[in-house]
Formats: C-alpha cells, sequence, structure tokens
C-alpha cells in the first residue's frame, strides 16, 4: 500500500514519457514484494520493541529524578546513532572529494579521510549536543520556538562567512542525520519524557528533538567549512 | 542471480545492525549503569528488535533492486540533453553550446521532482512511525493519513523548487533564508500544539527512501545541466525538502482547526 504510489509514477514515466520498456521487468516486481514485506515487519517490530523501550527508558529515568542522566542519555543516542549513519558517510565522503578539488586540503588519501573523519564527528558530535539541549528543554518546559528561532539566527549568520563549497553539504546534513531507527527512537524518547513529567504535554513538548537535532547539525558543518577553508565574506 | 540477493540481503542486514547497535549499546549502558533494573519482556522485545532488522533489510534489498536502479535511470533520462531536444541531434547541439538554459524546458524533470518527492515520502517508514505517534498522543485529532500527505506535499514542493534552482543556478541560501522567514511568520499563526510536531516532520521526512532517490536525481541534473557543477550544485534538494514539509504540517493544522471550530458553531450543543 505505502509503496504503490512511487510504483504508479515511476511505471508512469517509464511508459508514457521516456516510452521505453522496463528492463528486468520480473526483477522488479520481485522488489518490489520484498519492499511491501520488509516495511510490514519493521512496523511491527517498532510497535513491539523500539517504542516501548524508549518509552520504558525515559519513565524510568523521570522516575529517578536525576536530570543529568536524561541529559547524558540524550547526548549518548545523538552521538552513538549519527556516527554509524550510512547516509553521513556517504554525503560525508563527497565533501571530503569536494574539499580536495578545491584544494582546501591536500588530495591524498589520508588528508581526505581525516577530513571526513572530522565532518562526521562534527555533525555526530552536534546531534548528541541538540539532543541533550531539547532534554533540557523537555525537563524546564520551554517553548520550542526559541531555540529554532536561535538556531535560524545562528545559521543566518554562520551562512554569511562561510564558503560556497559547504554551503549546500551543511544544509543538506540536517535532514541526513536522522535515521530510521534513530527517528522512532528519539520521538518515543521525547514523548515519553514529557508524558512522565508532571506538568508536561506531550504534544506540544514531547515533539521537536528531531527538528534541533536537524537544525545543529547545520551550524556546525558550516562552522567546520570555515575552519578548513577559512572565512569568506559575501 | 537468487545467491546475489541472499548477499544484497546479507550486507543490507549487516548494515541495518550496524545502524541499530549503538542503540543498543547506549540502551544497555544506560539501564546497567543508571537504572539498575532488567528490561521486562525481554524476550518479546528481543524478538521486537530482531523484527526491525530484519524487516528494514528485507525493506532496503527491495528498495536497492527495484526502486533506486530505476528512479536513478530515469532521472538520468529525463535530464539527458537529447531527451530535452526532442531527440534531435542539431537542437542538442544548440542546446549544448548555449550559455544561458530556458529552465522552461525541464517541465517533465520538475513534474518528476515532484511526483517522486510525494511518493517516496509516503513510503518512509521514519514518517510512518512518527504519524501512529501522533495520532495515538493526540487520539485521532490528527490523523495518521493527513500528516503523512501533508508531509508528502511539502517534500514535493520543496523538492521540485530545489530542482528548479539548480537548473537556474541561484545561490541555495537565499531561498533556505527567505524559507526560514516565511516559516517563522507562518509559525505566528499556526495552533500551537502543532510546532514541535511540524518543525520534527521537517528532518523526519529524509531518511533511507527519499534521500538516495533525491541525492541521485540531484547530481544526475546537476551534471547534465550545462554550466553546473554537480559538487556546488548537486546538494541542496535534501534541505528544501526538509524545509516545506514545515509549511504544509502547519498548514494542515490550521485547515483542520478551522474546520473543527466552524462545526463547533454549525453544531452548537
Amino acid at each position: 500500500m505505502d509503496v504503490f504510489p512511487i510504483i504508479v509514477v515511476i511505471a508512469f514515466f517509464q511508459l508514457v514519457i521516456i516510452q521505453k520498456p522496463f528492463p528486468d521487468l520480473s526483477q522488479t516486481l520481485f522488489g518490489i514484494l520484498l519492499v511491501v514485506i520488509g516495511l510490514f515487519i519493521f512496523i511491527l517490530g517498532l510497535e513491539s520493541a523500539l517504542f516501548p523501550i524508549g518509552e520504558k527508558m525515559a519513565n524510568e529515568f523521570a522516575l529517578k529524578g536525576n536530570p543529568w542522566w536524561i541529559i547524558f542519555f540524550g547526548f549518548a543516542l545523538g552521538f552513538s546513532t549519527t556516527i554509524a549513519e550510512p547516509a553521513l558517510t556517504v554525503i560525508a565522503g563527497k565533501a571530503g572529494d569536494l574539499a580536495a578539488g578545491a584544494g582546501a586540503i591536500e588530495s591524498d588519501k589520508n588528508a581526505i579521510a581525516s577530513f571526513v573523519l572530522g565532518l562526521r564527528f562534527t555533525v555526530a558530535f552536534s546531534v548528541g549536543l541538540a539532543i541533550a539541549i531539547g532534554v533540557i528543554r523537555i525537563l524546564k518546559g520551554w517553548p520550542l520556538i526559541w531555540f529554532i528561532l536561535g538556531g535560524y539566527s545562528l545559521i543566518v549568520i554562520t551562512t554569511f562567512f562561510a564558503p560556497q563549497e559547504i554551503i549546500g553539504i551543511a544544509y543538506d546534513s540536517g535532514g541526513i542525520t536522522t535515521s530510521t531507527i534513530t527517528v522512532p527512537m528519539v520521538t518515543a524518547l521525547g514523548v515519553g519524557l514529557a508524558t512522565s513529567i508532571r506538568g508536561r504535554n506531550p504534544m506540544l513538548d514531547g515533539f521537536g528533538l528531531i527538528a534541533l537535532a536537524s537544525l545543529s547539525p547545520i551550524i556546525f558543518v558550516l562552522g567546520y567549512g570555515i575552519f578548513i577553508y577559512g572565512a569568506s565574506g559575501l | 542471480m537468487s545467491s546475489g540477493i541472499f548477499e544484497l540481503l546479507g550486507n543490507a542486514l549487516g548494515g541495518t545492525f550496524l545502524d541499530i547497535l549503538p542503540i543498543i549499546l547506549v540502551l544497555g549502558f544506560f539501564q546497567i549503569a543508571a537504572i539498575r533494573k532488567m528490561i521486562p519482556h525481554l524476550k518479546q522485545k528481543m524478538i521486537g528488535l530482531v523484527l526491525v532488522v530484519l524487516g528494514l533489510g528485507i525493506f532496503i534489498v527491495g528498495l536497492e533492486q527495484c526502486v533506486f536502479p530505476i528512479g536513478t535511470q530515469m532521472a538520468h533520462q529525463l535530464t539527458d540533453l537529447y531527451f530535452l531536444a526532442g531527440n534531435d541531434s542539431t537542437r542538442m547541439e544548440i542546446l549544448q553550446n548555449s550559455k544561458h538554459i530556458e529552465p522552461g524546458i525541464y517541465l517533465w524533470t520538475y513534474v518528476f521532482a515532484f511526483l517522486i518527492g510525494f511518493s517516496t515520502t509516503l513510503a518512509e517508514p521514519a514518517l510512518i512511525a512518527v504519524a501512529y505517534k501522533a495520532r495515538d498522543i493526540t487520539t485521532g485529532a490528527i490523523s495518521a493519513w493527513g500528516l503523512r500527505i501533508s508531509v508528502a506535499l511539502g517534500v514535493a514542493a520543496g523538492v521540485t523548487l530545489g530542482v528548479y534552482r539548480i537548473v537556474t543556478g541561484n545561490p541555495l541560501h537565499y531561498y533556505i533564508v527567505t524559507g526560514y522567514v516565511f516559516l517563522l511568520i507562518q509559525t505566528w499563526f499556526a495552533p500551537k500544539q502543532i510546532i514541535p510536531l511540524a518543525y520534527d516532520s521537517g528532518g523526519v521526512t529524509t531518511s533511507t527512501v527519499t534521500v538516495p532517490l533525491i541525492a541521485a536525481l540531484g547530481i544526475g541534473l546537476a551534471s547534465s545541466v550545462p554550466g553546473r557543477s554537480p559538487l556546488i550544485d548537486g546538494f541542496g534538494l535534501i534541505a528544501f525538502a526538509s524545509l516545506f514539509p514545515m509549511f504544509t504540517v502547519m498548514a494542515y493544522a490550521m485547515i483542520t482547526e478551522k474546520r473543527t471550530k466552524r462545526k463547533e458553531i454549525d453544531e452548537p450543543s
């Protein structure tokens, strides 16, 4: 059901616009079958494990009453899941080639590898920091919009000094960092926390962790770009 | 061919396992160090985690087998100058040598970008997860489908505008910063309850399904449009795709709020 629209779009373009028959039709159909089965199993596991575990943890932490553990937990969760994120590895690799091509770093393998690793650590740290700040926000019940406003202002200011080459990658990195497994986990944490703390509204306070986690990498990657390429005025 | 599938499946399961391993380690560490209690129903939870890894692994193999190759191929075909020139090689040469390309000839690419953005977002597992959560919390006031469709419309609009930007070569941050300004204005008028969810939906949308397809579209486009560099202009589509759902989700909430208010006026209890 969920992948049906993709099939319609692709079939329409292949047959009507490009007007060529499908290559490997049987393989395609088999792939679609896998997608449907996989998605079904994933959602089953999500509702029986990832959601309950995340909420249970948040609950226990809220009962414990020691905020430092929750904040530390948020940081660890954000950092560890981002450093392993496959999409980030790919994009960081592309950014490394770009930096080498522009002459910002030496174009031998070691220099590129250390640039890529630095970038991945930067993003992972920024996601960890964002989740930790987001957890503090839930604990205190501060409105999300102030953080968004502050974050956007920082992005705009940093963009002014950032080199052209990094801007596209930086803005993209915000969306990439939150993977299919991290999102349900972090959402469960936020909602669970907001549900267990008295006076917090799960809708108003529980969401927003992902928002911060997609915002802060932009600032940090722009900063990393300035650090590597040197500042450039617009 | 069948052994190839199993190899792919093994790789995908390995990748998904690596993806979930840090979460398990962090959970285990905090469970032991901070909470110091056994997880209740441990066996059931373990089975659930295995299902998550297995399901995502199978899903990814299916994507790589059917959706990605076709999507990438299609992005290339649609942005090919020969196709744009109406399969006419003299026109193609004119296009190739002209410094300025009329953004209008990429019409089919825009349509494709819109539809593929919409349809891939509907299939995004992370978005399904968040939509279920939002539905449960609001006890159905925010329907899972309503949220998913508004996010999908947002991604579609974002990717289309992003593709237009690649064709014209305008600087990315002009668009994004303008988007931020409008976003803040809309936030002022949107119902308070929806704001965190709306801002979350920006980051949620771009995961397993959408990112590879859209990235392929952007880089394919930037390498075939004359005068564009794939490394500078090819990025940015994901930024658009994470920005626009915030608009549409807030708009969705504003519309539903208005409708419930009108209902209350129409049917005084």
